[in-house]
């Protein structure tokens, strides 16, 4: 049990746990409010979202399961971008700096978030890392998220593009499993393809009905990193994204995820 | 998100010169990624020793509702499982079922 999120509270001592406020004589006054219960970690992204607009950066949030080729498909992608794009990554982990230098071996500055216990990055967290990251001049700044497919999904970091990813070696149903963190895709990246031949219990075909079941539009970019398969059309869709930021940017508009978790204010569009 | 929220309670407890908190209504969607249940467990942990220490929490689970944007009907939904309920369709609006909103609280302003 940890003493973060109350699973320490137990039928038996939960009666020690809650104190009524006392007092007969007490006055009672309601408030009525309406408000994000992430409000201030909403706020803290809005202005890292403006801060990355002010240097024509695109912010791409990727996010997965532990393992499923966050790390590896940034190192592909540096590989095959890094002359045509001025890229940076944020790297989130619980511990080490592991993810940090692989990046850093690809040439590219790379910042590392160690949230100790916390199973996701939030704004502020990344907002302390854009201060030690030299954006000026960049193109695209990826944030790799703590490897969790729940608690990410709630926290808008000032991301322009929230990209999942979803390994063959995980179930195909996982869009089912997770609606909030597939809700909010802009694009899925279906990875490790080439271990399909070996994997007969993943279905493609079903994975993304479960993603179209989430009235989800997001393009599913099936690819392998170590492989080189299919890295073509998630680097399109990086191009196109980037293109299409910049568009934005000169409309005097400030781009966002498609559809962001973000309570009952402004809903898909 | 516990923490988040006491934040906001502390904040609109010292904006009234409140000195407890009795209750705290939120609205809460299944789509909003956050647990009603494990909140209302995380609550009495973060809350001790602050101004809403003893609050109780009062939640609304509110309905996952789509509306289509092909045949504009307005249907019941499932988390994983947008689709419209008239004619199956994908191309869905969320109505509601993402909330995750602090809707008041009762204060206790004098003793």
């Amino acid at each position: 049990m940890c003493d973060t999120c109350g699973c320490n509270i137990t039928p038996g001592n939960r009666e020690f746990a809650f104190r009524p406020v006392a007092g007969s004589t007490s006055a009672i006054s309601a408030v009525s409010v309406l408000k994000n219960l992430l409000q201030k970690n909403d706020d803290q992204a809005a202005h890292n979202r403006r801060h990355f607009d002010t240097h024509g950066v695109l912010a791409i949030n990727l996010m997965s399961s532990p393992g499923s080729g966050k790390t590896a498909l940034l190192e592909a992608t540096i590989a095959a971008l890094r002359d045509e794009f001025r890229i940076a990554v944020i790297e989130g982990d619980l511990e080490t700096e592991n993810d940090t230098a692989r990046i850093r071996a690809q040439g590219v500055p790379a910042v590392q978030i160690t949230t100790g216990s916390a199973c996701h990055l939030d704004a502020h967290m990344v907002h302390d890392a854009l201060h030690v990251l030299p954006i000026a001049g960049l193109d695209l700044v990826f944030i790799e998220n703590v490897g969790n497919l729940v608690c990410p999904a709630s926290f808008d970091l000032g991301q322009h593009r929230n990209v999942p990813l979803l390994s063959v070696t995980e179930g195909d149903d996982k869009p089912a499993k997770y609606p909030v963190m597939f809700r909010v895709a802009d694009a899925v990246v279906l990875s490790k393809i080439d271990l399909l031949s070996v994997l007969d219990d993943f279905d493609p075909v079903q994975a993304e009905t479960h993603l179209r079941n989430l009235a989800s539009a997001a393009p599913l970019l099936a690819l392998s990193a170590r492989k080189g398969q299919g890295m073509e059309q998630w680097f399109a869709w990086l191009r196109a994204e980037l293109a299409a930021q910049r568009a934005h940017l000169q409309a005097g508009n400030a781009a966002q995820p498609r559809v962001r978790p973000d309570g009952a204010l402004p809903h898909a569009t | 998100m516990c923490q988040a929220l006491l934040v906001e309670v502390a904040d609109i407890a010292a904006a009234h010169g409140a000195h407890g908190v009795q209750t705290v209504r939120l609205r809460i969607g299944p789509l909003s990624g956050m647990d009603a249940a494990l909140l209302e467990t995380a609550w009495p942990l973060a809350s001790a020793g602050s101004v809403a220490q003893g609050a109780q929490l009062q939640v609304e689970n509110l309905p996952v509702r789509v509306r289509c944007r092909d045949c504009d009907a307005e249907s019941a939904a499932e988390p994983s499982c947008l689709l419209c309920g008239a004619c199956g369709g994908y191309r869905t609006q969320l109505l509601s079922g993402d909330e995750m909103l602090l809707v008041g609280v009762e204060l206790v302003t004098e003793s």
